[in-house]
């Protein structure tokens, strides 16, 4: 059986401006997750071009896309993948560590309610506090980009809004641009915009007037 | 074949690196064995049907000289079954192609027809004919020495008569499978060989007619072969018996079961080693293979699948590691004991060598290092059959972490993330990390016992030959001379320092205990051969008493202060009670001294000596060797710098080799252990530092991550194991000793740098192999899913 290409995205055309909020909603295999990893610089597109305050992320290979990581994406999984060996405050350090100006661990983490739970292990927390910690640790680098990739998926509404809420509280207070994957239609109301995936294209790009409060969500 | 038989093979073939790696350590401690079984197999069935089918005696007894007609009181003795008299003595040869004196053993053959002990295996011409007195039979490794053959003649001094002897035949005999120069400590062919004559030719040159000097026995069936040398010596003693011994006692036979024992030492303890850390290696890899496969258990088990067919694959899988392991070992193993057999035939000389491997060799080999494997995976099957269907279906639980002591220390507060990650999981494991450890620390141990050989080989030659010796050559005559030989030899040409000394044969007892050992008489400033304790260097020679080396002491339980009985061997045989006034170390032979003149005062002889040490001036050597070999006199020369050379060659080369084999071995085992290591902590990790990918850290961030579990183990290894090693050195310088030699405790600081820096290097090549796995790590699928 031969390999059969696969175009994951067609004719997208995208900005993204400092601040926005956009959520992706689509179809599994309908493409945003690959846009999320190009945005994200774990991916190139074959033709087009990515640019990230007018520098193109095609040019300058594996080590430019890695320092693009580094200094300016934070990203938020839907499994959390914190570090079972460290606690809280570590995982937070452990990205702080290796950024330019970041806020300290426990800055991050009070950001996202979690002040009080410092010192505890990954297994000693909840899966909504253990996706928070996951936030603190992307937003401690005070990245410009944040990629959020079902960061409720695998949570429950009570839980996942307090996922949202601190999501939307770090695209507010510190202006970070926020695009987050959902397949969850009634999230999309808390956004900038919404982008309609299907079959590899934007099929439909909508504009919140207003955003809602995650208090307001229920699912 | 069954499709859980399929996914057997399957998965041996992903994991084939580590099954590989295993399958090494496995082969690497199945062929030790079995090259150790075989080995002795071979040795002993070799020295077994070549003393029966060649009749080797089972006693033995010199005299000075005795009347052919004690031949008939000694066959009479009970339990005798054959009894042949002969002469045995000593001359000097002088050989073109060799500018030094050679020393032959001359051995009488019956007048007709072949001996009826210790039959000689011609290899080439005949034996001696009657009435030709000028015919020699010559032993095999001494003709190739020196490129001799029938129909050559050759020029000896016998009791100071040149005579042109015609070599008529090459010979191999049971009682010479091993040779010594007399006061020589290694095997020398080139200066030391046998020469067998007729009788009437030997009775006539050493003037022994109608007499002998030596008779070698047989016994019956379950005779007690130390009455008959009782009885043997109270006959032998008024004709200047030297004390009679049983085989056990034979230098030949004695080097060789010597042997025999070290290699069943051998084959106890390194393979031991190897299948430890084999069993430790099934059970690291087998644990990680179950803990992702649980899932696939808890379906088989759902499918219907029973608790045993689940147990039984995984012991499937096992056996298949060990079993590639046993049969590479077993290949391996039967070369590398043909390979060892053969060599041991350049130093032991039999004419034939049975190399045949019996399947119990093979098939108790293989048991063991399956049986190793299979214990060591044990625990993990089990825990795969007893895993409940409903909770294997279930991802585990997530590990739990503490914050630990360590956490708390101010070190621990200073360490950055990653290095807290490395210690965390040591922690968090600590048994796994300790035996991962314990296994790289086996392989700097194992390195550091081969490599120390050659150290305690250079201490020992220092000790004894450089600093324990200072004299050029030792001259030994065939009888005692008067005082006057030390004026006559210093005025030799090139001599420039003589020293006396008198060896008198004695058996010292305490009790019990009895050893035969001749008693050095030196001079009280002996300066050229003092006596040298290999700790404290050359000691004063008290007066009034033996010196006895510690393990003559030990083997008489004797300590300073206390009474020898010593029953002198030669001349007028008498028996005292001397006390011991001092006890010193050696590692070379059980020597007991005495001041030589009261020796002499003891023995009631004059001023005598039997032998010098000589200081020879290097450019006068020629000219006085040629010389000395026109002295009717010496029975041998022994030459300080061959002994060193002839140690070395003998030692030398089948030590590096064997260091060798014990570096590929070792390697193997480090390989195996640090291979194994890094790709278990791999795949544990694979998600964990694919999500640091993700989140900005570079290739070598993470590779410090996974590397720095096993850098941070093998740094711990390296003195666990260098003081292992030194363990097993100890442990091998005491099992090894013998009564000829000990092998000193000597491990020099070059020879951990050596073993630690190869184990080092092994680890960092098993991790640059690794590590380039993690530039191809899915990141993309991190995001998605769960572990």
């Amino acid at each position: 059986m031969g390999a059969v290409a696969v175009q994951a995205l067609r004719g997208v055309d995208l900005d993204l401006y400092e601040g926005d909020l956009v959520v992706l909603l689509g179809p599994s295999g309908s493409g945003k997750s690959t846009l999320l990893n190009i945005l994200g610089g774990l991916d190139v597109p074959t033709e087009g071009s990515v640019l990230f305050r007018d520098q193109d992320l095609r040019q300058g290979g594996e080590r430019r896309l890695n320092r693009y990581r580094r200094e300016n994406v934070g990203f938020v999984f839907q499994f959390y993948n914190l570090i079972p060996s460290l606690t809280a405050r570590e995982n937070v350090a452990l990205v702080t560590e290796i950024a330019h100006d970041p806020m300290p661990p426990e800055e991050a983490l009070t950001l996202v309610g979690l002040g009080e739970r410092l010192d505890h292990f990954p297994a000693q927390l909840s899966g909504g506090e253990q996706q928070r910690v996951a936030i603190a640790r992307a937003i401690a680098k005070r990245p410009a980009l944040l990629l959020c990739d079902e960061p409720t998926g695998a949570l429950d509404s009570q839980t996942g809004i307090l996922v949202l809420e601190a999501i939307l509280r770090v695209n507010q207070e510190l202006g970070t641009t926020t695009a987050l994957i959902t397949h969850n239609a009634v999230i999309a109301d808390v956004a900038d915009r919404v982008l309609h995936f299907g079959d590899g294209r934007i099929v439909e790009t909508r504009v919140n007037e207003t955003r809602r409060d995650p208090k307001d969500l229920a699912w | 074949m069954s499709s859980l038989d399929r996914k057997l093979l399957r998965d041996l073939w992903r994991l084939r690196g580590q099954v590989l790696a295993i399958a090494l350590v496995v082969a690497s401690g199945a062929a030790l064995l079995i090259m150790a079984l075989t080995t002795i197999e071979a040795l002993e069935e070799t020295t077994d049907a070549y003393y029966e089918r060649y009749r080797f005696a089972e006693v033995f007894a010199q005299t000075k000289r005795a009347p052919e007609s004690m031949t008939r009181d000694i066959a009479a003795l009970p339990g005798i079954q054959i009894a042949e008299t002969r002469i045995v003595e000593y001359a000097t040869l002088d050989l073109p192609d060799f500018d030094e004196p050679a020393t032959a053993q001359l051995v009488s053959l019956p007048e007709h027809g072949p001996p009826l002990l210790n039959a000689l295996v011609l290899r080439a011409g005949r034996l001696a004919e009657p009435g030709r007195p000028d015919e020699a039979v010559m032993s095999e490794p001494f003709a190739k020495a020196h490129g001799l053959e029938p129909g050559d003649s050759i020029t000896a001094v016998l009791r100071g008569r040149e005579r042109q002897l015609q070599i008529v035949g090459i010979a191999l005999s049971p009682e010479f499978i091993y040779t010594l120069p007399p006061g020589g400590v290694m095997p020398d062919d080139r200066r030391f060989g046998v020469l067998w004559m007729g009788r009437e030719a030997l009775a006539a040159a050493f003037d022994l007619n109608e007499s002998f000097n030596n008779v070698t026995l047989t016994l019956m069936r379950g005779t007690n072969g130390r009455e008959v040398v009782e009885r043997l010596d109270a006959l032998l003693a008024p004709y200047g018996g030297t004390g009679a011994y049983t085989r056990d006692e034979q230098l030949s036979n004695w080097f060789l079961q010597n042997e025999i024992a070290q290699q069943k030492n051998m084959a106890g303890l390194m393979p031991t080693i190897f299948l430890a850390v084999a069993a430790f290696l099934t059970n690291m890899v087998m644990a990680r293979l179950i803990a992702t496969e649980r899932r696939e258990i808890g379906l088989l088990k759902a499918f219907g699948y029973g608790n045993w067919a689940v147990g039984w694959h995984y012991v499937k899988m096992v056996a298949a590691i060990g079993g590639i392991g046993v049969v590479l070992g077993a290949g391996l193993g039967a070369w590398l004991g043909h390979w060892n057999t053969e060599l041991y035939a350049t130093v032991y000389h039999f004419p034939f060598l049975l190399y045949r491997p019996s399947p119990t060799s093979f098939l108790l080999a293989s048991s063991i290092s399956l049986g190793a494997a299979l214990a060591g995976s044990l625990l993990t099957v089990r825990s795969a059959v007893t895993l409940p269907p409903a909770a294997a279906m279930q991802p585990p639980s997530p590990p739990t972490y503490h914050r630990s002591w360590f956490s708390r220390t101010a070190a621990a507060e200073r360490l950055d993330e990653p290095s807290r990650m490395i210690v965390r999981r040591l922690l968090r494991w600590p048994f796994r990390a300790f035996l991962a450890s314990t296994g790289l620390a086996m392989s700097v141990a194992v390195l550091v016992m081969a490599l120390q050989w050659i150290d305690a080989i250079d201490y020992l030659v220092e000790s004894f030959f450089i600093h324990g010796q200072r004299q050029d050559a030792t001259v030994a005559f065939n009888d005692v001379k008067t005082a006057t030989t030390i004026q006559d030899f210093g005025h030799l040409p090139g001599v420039l320092a003589v020293e006396p000394f008198r060896s008198v044969s004695a058996r010292l007892e305490n009790g019990h205990l009895s050893e035969r050992e001749a008693i050095q008489g030196i001079p009280a400033d002996a300066t050229l051969s003092p006596i040298h304790d290999s700790d404290l260097g050359r000691i004063p020679m008290p007066p009034g008493g033996l010196v006895l080396s510690s393990k003559l002491a030990e083997l008489l339980n004797v300590g300073v202060g206390d009474p020898v009985r010593v029953e002198i061997l030669e001349g007028r045989r008498p028996r005292l009670s001397l006390p011991v006034v001092r006890i010193f170390e050696t590692y070379i032979g059980k020597p007991a001294y005495m001041e030589m003149s009261a020796l002499n005062r003891l023995m009631g002889d004059g001023r005598v000596v039997n032998g010098l040490h000589l200081a020879i001036d290097p450019a006068a050597r020629a000219q006085l060797l040629s010389e000395i070999k026109d002295v009717p006199s010496v029975s041998a020369i022994l030459f300080r710098r061959a002994a060193i050379d002839k140690f070395y060659e003998t030692m030398g080369e089948t030590m590096y080799i064997f260091v060798g084999f014990f570096i590929a071995f070792a390697t193997t085992l480090s390989v195996g252990v640090a291979y194994n290591a890094i790709r278990i902590a791999l795949s544990e990790r694979a998600r964990e530092l694919a999500t640091l990918r993700v989140l900005g850290f570079s290739r070598w961030e993470i590779s410090y991550i996974l590397l720095g579990e096993i850098g941070l183990l093998t740094w711990l290894a390296m003195p666990l194991g260098c003081l292992v090693g030194f363990t097993l050195a100890w442990y091998l310088s005491s099992a090894f000793g013998t009564e000829l030699f000990r092998v000193p405790l000597v491990v020099t600081d070059a020879t951990y740098g050596k073993a630690v820096l190869i184990a080092l290097v092994s680890t960092i090549a098993c991790a640059a192999f690794v590590r380039r796995r993690l530039d191809h790590l899915d990141l993309i699928a991190v995001l998605k899913t769960r572990e």
